[in-house]
């Protein structure tokens, strides 16, 4: 499913003292197959933005389209659209409420397909439970809120992945983990990217995620998208990213470095094509010199 | 003068003493120094943080904060006057519906007098830059004021240490070089002796040591730049180098001389140092 916002406006609070503008305008399209990522510092739009893409906000103006769904249609099945788009919010682990995991990663499931038995449902949440690494047998009947931070992300995850989501979208998915507990993350997403899900979006701020997972992204600042392309694109517009009070990866400040002592790193920013690339440098100072 | 000292320190939050949580920790932490704490989820280092400030008392062993034993229960009050600590979620830490009445909340609870009280309301809102919103509501402001704001009502207090237990992990890049500027700001000019628990390996890299911590112990301690030079090591206990560092490593082993480098200015400058060399 593709996902097309043309001219999407949102306000809060209207005809209230608090109204305030949080989208003034978005057009964007992501297509099927990407692994997006959506920048933007603190009340640039994008969580506003990612909370439209399940109908959580209704449009009040401009239009939206996820695959078939037309999201301004007040007649779209929208418990369909949500069974099919994921959402991960910030911190979902703080979402946990029941007493084993078992049944707090069965309660999206009971609620959007009512048609599937008992067997059905446990079938489903041991397959989610095993996608995001844990074992079903040894944590199932154990309560969620004695499990360390990471796996309690990784239960809160498997609650909305239980439908099998063809766009999953998460909300700063690694915000608080440990080093190795974000990478594991990371790989966790790709592992499912391309299969049963088609689509993944991020919401961070970690520009090094960004460069190192995305196929494209898209700078959200007051409340419009300013910038959209592949990493490499974006970060080669680091003076601009800056300006907007953004963080820029630490390849492209690097590359930027070496850029005034006349140095040109054409870099994708990833860290790997970064070394390779100064690599490749070298062996051109090298020829040079002879 | 040393201000915090543990000996030999256990502790097991099961009843039946199973699990120590922290693990035979020595460590003296002298005043006026930044340290960074790393270890992963679970490492102990929140634990480490709780026993300085008498928030938890060790099973065996003893801490003591500026000579104070934190087993001694007439000592806590003046133990948490010396210790001050700032948690990960600001939302958690506000408890007043303005910034002004937040921050005196601690100086009141302690009995400093109404003048003076004025006086530190303004000393730690101008160490934070926050004077400007005296009057706001904490609940308008952005995380990382939040988060500043939380930190001034700690100063109000006037602690002689400052304990931050992830305490930028909600926090966007901009919030988050916000409260870093401000505690080594309190670092340098006052000489706070400031405990920063992270797992951001670039902020460690601010510190004048960092301890790392792996299952209840211990298990490294030096200059950030000693630590992350043994990385080997660090991967054992599952932790990863600040990202310039580790493209550093990356060229290294490809035969690139470059020295070590651990922030993306030193890295640059050491791939042009190469370069150059041809």
């Amino acid at each position: 499913m593709q996902i097309v916002a043309k001219g999407l406006t949102y306000v809060y609070n209207p005809k209230s003292p608090f109204a305030g503008k949080a989208l003034s305008g978005v057009d964007l399209t992501i297509d099927e197959g990407e692994f997006f990522g959506i920048i933007g510092h603190t009340g640039s739009g994008k969580s506003t933005f990612v909370q439209h893409l399940n109908a959580l906000l209704r449009l009040t103006g401009g239009s939206l389209k996820v695959g078939e769904y037309d999201l301004a249609d007040k007649k779209c099945n929208f418990l369909e659209l949500r069974s099919k788009v994921g959402m991960v919010f910030q911190y979902p682990e703080y979402q946990l409420f029941a007493e084993t995991v078992e049944q707090d990663v069965a309660f999206g499931l009971k609620n959007f397909r009512k048609d599937l038995d008992k067997d059905g449902v446990q079938a489903a949440v041991k397959e989610a439970l095993e996608t995001v690494g844990l074992d079903w047998q040894q944590v199932k009947d154990v309560s969620p809120f004695e499990l360390s931070g990471g796996q309690k992300r990784r239960v809160a995850i498997a609650g909305v992945i239980v439908t099998k989501p063809e766009i999953l979208i998460l909300d700063e998915p690694a915000a608080g983990l440990d080093p190795l507990g974000k990478q594991e993350l990371m790989q966790l997403l790709h592992s499912i990217h391309g299969g049963w899900c088609k689509t993944i979006v991020i919401v961070s701020h970690d520009m090094d995620e960004i460069a190192e997972n995305c196929t494209r992204a898209a700078v959200f600042s007051a409340g419009k998208v300013v910038m959209c392309g592949t990493p490499a694109e974006i970060f080669s517009r680091s003076g601009e990213l800056i300006s907007l009070g953004l963080d820029i990866p630490v390849t492209a400040k690097c590359a930027n470095i070496l850029k005034q002592h006349g140095y040109v790193v054409d870099t994708d920013f990833t860290c790997d094509d970064f070394v390779k690339k100064v690599l490749a440098l070298r062996g051109k100072e090298a020829a040079h010199a002879e | 003068m040393e201000a915090v000292r543990f000996d030999n320190v256990k502790f097991s939050y099961r009843e039946d003493g199973g699990e120590f949580a922290v693990n035979g920790v020595t460590l003296s932490i002298e005043e006026g120094q930044f340290v960074a704490v790393l270890g992963r989820n679970g490492s102990g280092k929140s634990t480490l943080a709780k026993l300085i400030n008498a928030l938890l008392v060790p099973g065996s062993g003893t801490v003591s904060v500026f000579g104070m034993n934190t087993a001694d229960d007439k000592k806590t009050f003046e133990i948490r006057k010396s210790a001050g600590m700032v948690f990960q979620n600001p939302d958690n830490q506000t408890v007043a519906s303005i910034v002004e009445d937040d921050v005196a909340f601690g100086p009141e609870n302690i009995g400093v007098p109404r003048k003076e009280i004025g006086e530190r309301i303004d000393f730690a809102l101008r160490a934070v830059g926050m004077e400007a919103f005296r009057n706001a509501t904490p609940s308008r402001l952005s995380g990382g004021q939040k988060q500043r704001i939380a930190i001034a009502g700690v100063l109000a207090i006037r602690p002689k240490i400052m304990i931050l237990d992830e305490s930028t992990a909600m926090l966007d890049p901009r919030g988050r070089r916000e409260v870093m500027e401000v505690i080594k700001k309190l670092n340098r000019e006052q000489g706070m002796t400031v405990l920063l628990i992270t797992h951001f390996m670039e902020e460690a890299l601010q510190a004048d040591r960092a301890v790392v911590m792996h299952r209840g112990e211990v298990v490294m301690d030096g200059t950030p730049e000693e630590i992350f030079a043994r990385s080997e090591e660090l991967e054992t206990y599952n932790l990863t180098l600040p990202r310039a560092a580790y493209i550093c490593k990356q060229l290294q082993a490809a035969g690139l001389p470059v020295a070590n480098a651990f922030t993306a200015k030193e890295l640059a400058e050491e791939i042009c140092k190469s370069l150059q060399k041809g």
